[in-house]
This record gives C-alpha cells, sequence and structure tokens, in this order.
C-alpha cells in the first residue's frame, strides 16, 4: 500500500502573528516557517504505518512556490520515501488543494491519504473532508487512533462528546488529531539522505485543475485585545469581587 | 433574498445546543427563510425541539435507518440534494459541522467559510485565523451558494418560543456503505455541558495529576459549574479529550471562566477570548493567562481552592 501525506508550511506556531497595518495581510517576512503541526503528525503516522508492514511507500506532498523545496526535504529526512511539489505562486483554497490531491490520488493510487485536521494559519479544516467527497471515498477525520488490517481502517476520533470509532473501507481520507503521536526528530543522517530521494516537480497549472476562488478574502484586522484586568490578593478578595460582578 | 438551510446537530434524541447558535448566525443575514434539516433514523423529537427555536420558517426531517448516527460520508450527500434552492447552507462549528460541512461544501463545488464569528451582508463574513491572532473579513461570490460552519462562542442561542412547522423531506440520494459506526465512548458527567454552561473552571498542568484533578471538580460542582482543561493537562492523562478548551479543543464563551494552574499558551487563550469574566488562578505571577485575565490571584491552587470554598 502506498500511502500520500499532504504536507504544509506554515508560519512557525511560536511566532506572535502580526497583522499588517494596512489590512492586506499578515507579516511573514522574515518569519520562521515550519511544517504545519498537524502534517508532522500525519507522515509520523504514515510512517508508523510502513515500518508496522502495512505500507511499502509513503509520499509527502506540498502545494506551493519553488523555495518549498527545503521544507519537502524535512519531510524526506523524517522518513518518506519521495515528495511530489506541486508548483504555484498563487494563494491556494481548501478547495483547489482538494482537487489538485483528488488528481495525485488518481495517478499514485494511495491506500490511505493522511492530511493534518486543519493548517494553523488558515485553521480552514476543510481539504481531508473535501478530497473524500470528491473521491467519494471514506472520511475519518480528527483521528487519535488508527489500526489497519484487512482493507479497512478502524480509526478513534476524538469528537465533542467523546471518543468516536468508525470503520473505513480503504482507500480512505484520514484526517489526524494532536494525540495520534508524538512525531519523531529528524536526525543528522537521515538528512543526508534525504539529499538523494527524488522530489517529482509538478506545474499546478498541468493538472487540469479548477482553480478559480469564489472567496476573497478582503481585509485583515487585529483581534479585540482584552485588556488587562485587577490582582486580587486572596481567596476572600477574589469572593467579593465575583459577588460584585454578580458572577457568584 | 437568502434562504438558510440550518443543519441541526443532535445525539441520542436531543437536539444540541450548537443549532440555536447557528440559526442566530442566519437570522443575522436577514434571509426571507430559515429551514432546519434534521436528518435522523427517529428524528421526530429532535424536530419538535428544532421547531421551538424562534427565527426558524420549518423543519424538515430526512428519516433513514442509515442517518442513525451522524457519518459525513452518509448525510453529506443528503444535504447536498436538500441544499437545492437555498443560498445559504449554515453547520454549527462543532466537531460534528466541521466534519460534515466541508463534504457537503465539496460536493456543491464551492469553497466553505469555516467559523463566522460576525455576518456583515449575505455573502461577506469575519472569521479568525492564525488561532484567532487575526480576523478576516471574506467576501462569496455573490453567484456561489454560500457553505459555513458558525463559531458558536460568537453566538448567543435563539430563544425557544416558536412553533415552525415540520415537515419530512425524501431526499434521493445513494447512501455508501463505506464508513460504519462502530461505538461512542461518551464522558458520563452530571455536570454541565462545557460548550453551553454559563460558568467554567478549568484546571492545567498546574494540577499535577488525575487525582488532583478532584479538587478541581469539587469547586466547579460547589459553583455549579462545567469543567474544562488545558491541552497540557489533557496529554497528561489528567482528564479525557472532550474537556480540551482551546484552538484545536472547545472555544467557550461562559459569563465566567476559571483558569487554574493553567499558564495560558496562546493556543488555550484563543478558547476563552470571548467569556465575560476571566478569572486566574496560578503560582506563577508572571504567567501569560494574567495579561487577559480580568481578576487574577497569584498562589498555590490546593491552598487557594479549600479558601475559596469556604468562603462563598
Amino acid at each position: 500500500m502506498k500511502i500520500l501525506v499532504g504536507y504544509k508550511r506554515v508560519v512557525d506556531y511560536n511566532v506572535r502573528i502580526q497583522v499588517k497595518p494596512d489590512g492586506t495581510g499578515v507579516v511573514t517576512d522574515g518569519v520562521k516557517l515550519s511544517a504545519n503541526p498537524f502534517d508532522d503528525i500525519a507522515l509520523e503516522e504514515a510512517l508508523r504505518l510502513r515500518e508496522k508492514g502495512m505500507a511499502e511507500e509513503v509520499v509527502v506532498v506540498g502545494i506551493g512556490p519553488a523555495d518549498l523545496t527545503a521544507h519537502l526535504r524535512n519531510g524526506l529526512a523524517m522518513g518518506a520515501n519521495r515528495a511530489i511539489h506541486v508548483q504555484t505562486g498563487d494563494a491556494v483554497s481548501p478547495l483547489t488543494a482538494a482537487r489538485t490531491f483528488l488528481k495525485l490520488v488518481e495517478k499514485e493510487q494511495p491506500g490511505l491519504v493522511i492530511l493534518g485536521k486543519q493548517a494553523i494559519d488558515d485553521d480552514a479544516n476543510q481539504t481531508g473532508q473535501m478530497l473524500a467527497a470528491l473521491w467519494d471515498r471514506p472520511q475519518a477525520t480528527f483521528a487519535s487512533k488508527v489500526e489497519v488490517a484487512d482493507g479497512k481502517a478502524t480509526v478513534t476520533r476524538e469528537v465533542d462528546a467523546g471518543l468516536e470509532t468508525i470503520e473505513a473501507d480503504l482507500p480512505a481520507v484520514i484526517t489526524t488529531d494532536l494525540r495520534l503521536n508524538e512525531p519523531r526528530f529528524i536526525k543528522l543522517p537521515d538528512i543526508m539522505k534525504a539529499k538523494s530521494k527524488p522530489i517529482d516537480v509538478i506545474e499546478l497549472g498541468s493538472l487540469g485543475v479548477d482553480a478559480a476562488d469564489h472567496i476573497k478574502t478582503t481585509h485583515y484586522a487585529a483581534p479585540p485585545k482584552r485588556s488587562k484586568g485587577v490582582m486580587v490578593k486572596d481567596a476572600a478578595e477574589l469572593v467579593a469581587a465575583l459577588k460584585q460582578k454578580g458572577l457568584l | 433574498m437568502s434562504k438558510i438551510l440550518v443543519i441541526a446537530e443532535h445525539l441520542d434524541g436531543k437536539l444540541n445546543g450548537s443549532t440555536a447558535r447557528a440559526v442566530s448566525a442566519a437570522a443575522a443575514v436577514k434571509p426571507e427563510a430559515i429551514d432546519v434539516i434534521v436528518l435522523s433514523d427517529a428524528p421526530d423529537a429532535v424536530a419538535a425541539e428544532a421547531a421551538k427555536i424562534d427565527g426558524v420558517s420549518k423543519v424538515l426531517t430526512v428519516a433513514r435507518a442509515e442517518n442513525a448516527h451522524a457519518l459525513a460520508a452518509v448525510l453529506a450527500p443528503q444535504i447536498a440534494k436538500a441544499a437545492s434552492g437555498y443560498t445559504h447552507v449554515f453547520a454549527p462549528s462543532t466537531t460534528f459541522g466541521k466534519d460534515l460541512a466541508p463534504r457537503v461544501a465539496a460536493l456543491l463545488g464551492v469553497s466553505q467559510v469555516s467559523d463566522v464569528m460576525t455576518v456583515e451582508g449575505p455573502h461577506s463574513f469575519k472569521r479568525p485565523i492564525y488561532a484567532g491572532n487575526a480576523i478576516i473579513t471574506v467576501e462569496v461570490d455573490s453567484a456561489s451558494i454560500v457553505v459555513a460552519t458558525i463559531r458558536t462562542a460568537s453566538w448567543a442561542a435563539a430563544a425557544s418560543n416558536g412553533s415552525a412547522p415540520v415537515e419530512a423531506l425524501s431526499v434521493d440520494a445513494t447512501l455508501p456503505s463505506h464508513t460504519r459506526f462502530v461505538g461512542l465512548q461518551q464522558g458520563k458527567s452530571d455536570r454541565p455541558d462545557l460548550q453551553g454552561a454559563p460558568k467554567v473552571v478549568s484546571g492545567g498542568r498546574g494540577v499535577g495529576s488525575k487525582e488532583n484533578f478532584d479538587v478541581i471538580y469539587k469547586f466547579a460542582d460547589k459553583i455549579g459549574a462545567a469543567v474544562g482543561a488545558s491541552r497540557a493537562a489533557v496529554d497528561a492523562g489528567y482528564v479525557p479529550n472532550e474537556m480540551q478548551v482551546g484552538q484545536t479543543g472547545k472555544i467557550i464563551a461562559p459569563e465566567l471562566y476559571i483558569a487554574i494552574g493553567i499558564s495560558g499558551a496562546i493556543q488555550h487563550l484563543t478558547g476563552i477570548k470571548d467569556a465575560g469574566t476571566i478569572v486566574a488562578i496560578n503560582k506563577d505571577g508572571e504567567a501569560p493567562i494574567f495579561e487577559i485575565a480580568d481578576i487574577g490571584l497569584v498562589g498555590d491552587l490546593f491552598k487557594i481552592l479549600p479558601e475559596l470554598e469556604a468562603a462563598l
């Protein structure tokens, strides 16, 4: 079995996001970029399935500009067999990403596609579900446990009510939640090895994907700030303050 | 004029409170009609609850045995069919809606507007990105159907004084059998629901262990609050996942939020910034939680909580 893994590059989760004063975007120049944390979890899960003998090949997929290569090399250093770089200079909506993955799925015929449940930049949480819809295959979103056997995946999902378990015939799309696994660290020798692993570069335009975006972002703003409040010195003062506000 | 289809969320024959919040967002569009659709094997009780929500024009029920569990792959094709004639499809931005709505959107050939905070116009919305560190205004092409999830913490639930008619709808859609429900392990709790409770008490890493979390439960019960937790507390196994509050957990807006032993990582603050009053109790006076807390108290939670209980 082959596993495709979505591997998006985003602003590092430790960076304090600043909105540009003119409202045209957020500051990304000179800001540290990293793999989307949920995608590292997706890659880790794919690698573990390969190590258990459930898969032979793990392919990381990135959609983005020419300089995405270094990012994809990280995925290869973590352990993916090869990478596919779909090149575009344009912003990619979740629907365009899903349509792009569908083209790759038709070509690569994977048994599983594992994606992060959301990217921590646009927080859209759409691409996996959309790919599953367009592909007409099962989706198992927000996965915290994955077992693959007998042509199906049994997935435990983190839902508001607790933990839901579903069974999905393969091929299927899985999206990862935080507690699925802890991604491994990249070791120096693996970085060297990754240099010789193949990266296929495909122009997004050559895939015949409808990349029209019917949702436009017209303005960016900083969120309203909560002002710093008061400090109280003990439990009695706290209770008095809450009673005064009518909260107790 | 706009016509909005709101997808009802329900479990065990009860309507989830997030549905009335999605209806509030729908009302902000000032549409000609708001219809709620209930997909279930036995929709009657849920439909009766939905019919009471103020502003609802009618409730549509789709009763099929396959709808016994909320599997997105099964529900989405039915909703995509039912959406014909509507200008908007709204679902709450809960794990139910987040799982389902993008599948509906893709079947309708559109991207989705995730986590709507405010409605600026029928095709214009504000939503958070970067864990709420930026708020964007998006414009949806006026010729496209709008599929959106509603950030429930941004919307008060519509009241329940209405009496909309309920109609059975038959939807001609072939349903897949490739996805099957196995089981749901639900947290058993007599405490208020975390997502709708007016008071929430949350514990973090500072609580120290699963056993120690009893002091949080005890205090919460004393003031009638729901109990939440930071990601650190869930990761450490102190409490189950459904209690997590934050960017990737639950986004809540209680009147009173008391954070105990929570340092206040930005991902956690994202989940509580719509709370009315935030109280922080932490032994580290430099903890970031104090930057946004309305009332802060520095000290040992194991000393302070008994004192609080005594002072109540």
